[in-house]
């Protein structure tokens, strides 16, 4: 054992300044040069401020916008700081809701959520529609940044009378912002609900 | 299900086929120390380590000294990573100012993380210090998942030397992998994936004013460089709490497809590296072929069962074409996660892109079976081929008893002290995994943790238990750790790491002296048809015996539930 003290101790310190330091900081220094928005984040600017990531999901309750998933985030209570309150599209705490199928919880929560988004779109009910199940159900990460097209185009009607819009112009622009799978194949068609939105803040 | 599902499965399979032989080759020919691209450029470096650390990368080592050698280099890994978690705060490049990590936790993590688990009881971005992702987590990931593939290659070396006393040198085969193989592929990987958006920042935060108004905090820091070794290293600690699923780790198909064809990439190139070594690919493409029929079979029920919808929605007016959603990434769909899902627990990776707890029963199901088996199903890097070694030879005995005759495996004979050792190894496993969820579902801060009740409780202990000893590290991550949770998690890590690394290199230091046994008309060929049957029966009888009543206590009785409509 006493003979493999030397090579376990600068081994280690070897292999760890190199993959532990030089590794990710190197790196970092190359990353932000090749693709320095990237590297950063992401991060979209309008009018000089930040408001959001393109990657990272935000919270939208408006009448105006098209609404994200549910999210199961959490944060501190502004009112006391020990506790933690439901804040959807926390992007500084991601989680998901951890619920099993057979949980009572989640089907008390689907149930609600499922009542809202039809009070919320009552013309979509109207027509028929059956609800999208990824409006009512919370995404892994609780920053999904996307929704389904079907998502989208359940609430076209609403965002339309919101905005006094035709509403053959809010579907167009859905159908416009609808990412189609790779090669055909890779990955779920979806729309990004940030981009859609600011999409729909542009066009007026 | 759909056709392109289907083809996503198809064009994921086909990739890591195509990829199997140039991996082998590049792995066979880098731990021989012969020269390659990455040793022209790095070369200097390997042997300035040598003479800094008085290393003779020449001089062998026999089977003990080269376990000792792993346990000294593990116990100083485990030193140094949990003190810089305990210290953090006093340290650089801690730009949120995150505090110490508790003892027990920093405990958990150090050999979560040694142990090439990377079980998370942390939430990274609300614990862990920049330097802490960087020199504790991601340094860890490149020399465990080293030492893993290190330990692979003394294991074949054992089964192809005659009458030899030695089975290679650990720190030259830690040092020749970590330079040659891992860093070179994860610059270009990690360089990949901020092309296509993972950040990679010293920065801690940015502020954002939503569209709305709100006020939004966005998490950055380096996650590329993370990234890249947790995939290919199969670690799968994540930068973020929510892993892979978090769309700064994993932004789109692409990367996701990217992070499973690197899970496993060096587990299949393994499987050939072994059949160079031996002399022989057909052997490696034999054990592929058997690790192929399981993986198939495991996502085939994984995605046939997350494209059903929860039944309990039917009547709230759903729409039931999308599948199971909840806790899914709409740009991954169901194919994505569920693909991902038995990728990550096949390989000991343990990333996750989606919630395994919201998984349906049966879809939970098969992550937990994955682990269960042992992760022999191209499995971590390294230990998923020794691992499925000691199956290889309990199949060779079972098939000697069979017809009488002293069992061979690639010409060594198989005799009791290696079947010790191959038990040994072998049943550790379910001990701890068995063992240690009894426990926990009878004792307070055992039940306390767990986050759901009635079967699926069960489950989440289960799956608990079963990950860590595995060294997987993937959870039903509704369990909120406690000190239990966290001490005990950490001794069923280290049993699932070193009661099978121990014994699995006694069983190549004893292969190693053995002499050769000519092949004959009565030799079991081990790289027929016949033998992917035998090892495939071999490995699901051991499963199934031992696990099935677990099995049916949890996942099981609660798909039941859920057809009647039990809720709890």
């Amino acid at each position: 054992m006493i003979r493999h003290i030397r090579p376990a101790l600068v081994l280690f310190a070897l292999l760890s300044t190199l993959t532990g330091l030089a590794y990710p900081l190197g790196l970092t220094a190359v990353a932000n040069l090749l693709f320095s928005h990237q590297a950063q984040g992401s991060i979209i600017i309008r009018d000089g401020h930040p408001v959001g990531s393109a990657l990272i999901g935000q919270n939208f309750t408006s009448d105006r916008y098209f609404h994200p998933r549910p999210s199961a985030t959490s944060g501190v209570d502004p009112a006391d700081p020990s506790k933690s309150v439901p804040t959807p599209y926390n992007a500084a705490a991601s989680v998901g809701s951890n619920l099993g199928p057979t949980s009572r919880s989640l089907v008390a929560r689907v149930s609600a959520g499922a009542a809202a988004i039809g009070a919320d779109n009552p013309d979509a009910i109207r027509e028929g529609w059956k609800i999208p199940a990824d409006l009512v159900t919370t995404s892994a990460s609780g920053l999904d940044p996307d929704i389904s097209p079907e998502a989208a185009f359940f609430q076209v009607r609403r965002v339309a009378l919101a905005r006094h819009l035709p509403e053959m112009r809010v579907r167009g622009l859905v159908v416009q912002m609808i990412r189609q799978p790779m090669m055909g194949w890779l990955g779920e068609p979806h729309v990004n609900v940030l981009a859609l939105n600011l999409a729909l803040d542009a066009g007026q | 299900m759909s056709v392109t599902g289907w083809t996503t499965i198809l064009v994921f399979f086909l990739t890591i086929v195509v990829l199997a032989r140039p991996v082998g080759g590049m792995l066979t020919r880098v731990l021989a120390g012969e020269h390659t691209l990455p040793s022209h450029i790095l070369g200097p470096l390997e042997r300035a380590f040598y003479r800094l650390s008085g290393v003779n990368p020449d001089e062998e080592q026999s089977w003990s000294q080269y376990a000792l050698a792993v346990l000294a280099f593990k116990l100083v890994c485990f030193v140094a990573v949990y003190l810089i978690l305990r210290l953090q705060a006093h340290l650089p490049l801690n730009p949120a100012g995150q505090a110490a990590v508790a003892p027990d936790l920093a405990y958990n993590t150090a050999i979560s993380f040694l142990t090439n688990t990377n079980w998370q009881s942390y939430a990274g971005e609300t614990t862990m210090s920049h330097l802490s992702q960087m020199l504790a987590l991601t340094a860890q990931n490149f020399v465990s998942a080293a030492a893993g593939i290190a330990v692979a290659a003394a294991v074949i070396r054992g089964f192809t030397r005659r009458e030899a006393g030695t089975i290679g040198n650990f720190w030259a085969d830690l040092t020749r992998l970590t330079l040659y193989v891992l860093l070179p592929a994860c610059v270009v990987l990690a360089l990949f994936f901020v092309w296509q958006g993972v950040p990679q920042s010293l920065s801690g935060v940015v502020d954002a004013t939503t569209l709305e108004g709100a006020h939004q905090t966005i998490a950055l820091g380096p996650v590329a460089s993370q990234e890249a070794i947790k995939m290919l290293g199969t670690n799968g600690g994540g930068f973020f709490n929510t892993n892979s699923a978090h769309p700064f780790e994993n932004p789109d198909a692409l990367t996701n497809f990217v992070q499973m064809v690197c899970i496993f990439a060096l587990g299949a190139g393994l499987t050939n590296m072994f059949g160079r070594m031996v002399g022989n690919e057909q052997q490696g493409w034999t054990i592929f072929a058997a690790m192929s029929v399981l993986f198939m079979v495991g996502a085939g029920i994984l995605y046939w069962s997350e494209s059903h919808a929860n039944p309990a929605f039917a009547a709230l007016g759903i729409d039931p074409i999308q599948g199971n959603m909840e806790g899914k990434e709409v740009r991954f769909g169901i194919v994505g996660s569920a693909l991902f899902a038995a990728v990550t627990t096949d390989a000991s990776c343990g990333a996750v892109n989606a919630m395994h707890e919201s998984f349906l029963p049966l879809g939970g199901m098969v992550p937990l079976v994955n682990m269960m088996l042992g992760e022999i199903i191209f499995g971590g890097v390294g230990s998923g081929l020794y691992g499925f070694i000691l199956f290889a030879i309990i199949a060779v005995f079972m098939a000697g008893l069979m017809v009488g005759r002293t069992p061979e495996y690639l010409g060594k004979k198989i005799e009791a002290r290696e079947l010790k050792m191959t038990m040994l190894a072998v049943l550790c496993l379910p001990l701890v995994m068995l063992g240690f969820t009894a426990l926990a579902v009878v004792v307070g801060p055992g039940t306390s943790a767990l986050s759901a009740a009635g079967p699926h409780g069960f489950s989440e202990a289960l799956y608990a238990y079963t990950s860590a000893a595995a060294n997987n590290g993937s959870a039903f991550s509704g369990l909120t750790a406690n000190p239990f949770w966290n001490v005990t998690l950490g001794i069923g890590m280290m049993i699932g790491r070193f009661f099978v690394i121990v014994p699995v290199l006694a069983i190549a230091g004893a292969m190693a002296v053995k002499k050769n046994v000519p092949t004959t008309s009565g030799t079991f060929p081990t790289d027929s048809g016949l033998f992917i049957g035998l090892v495939t029966g071999v490995i699901l009888i051991v499963g199934g015996l031992t696990f099935l009543p677990a099995l049916a206590l949890g996942p099981i009785v609660e798909h039941l539930s859920m057809l009647r409509g039990i809720f709890s």
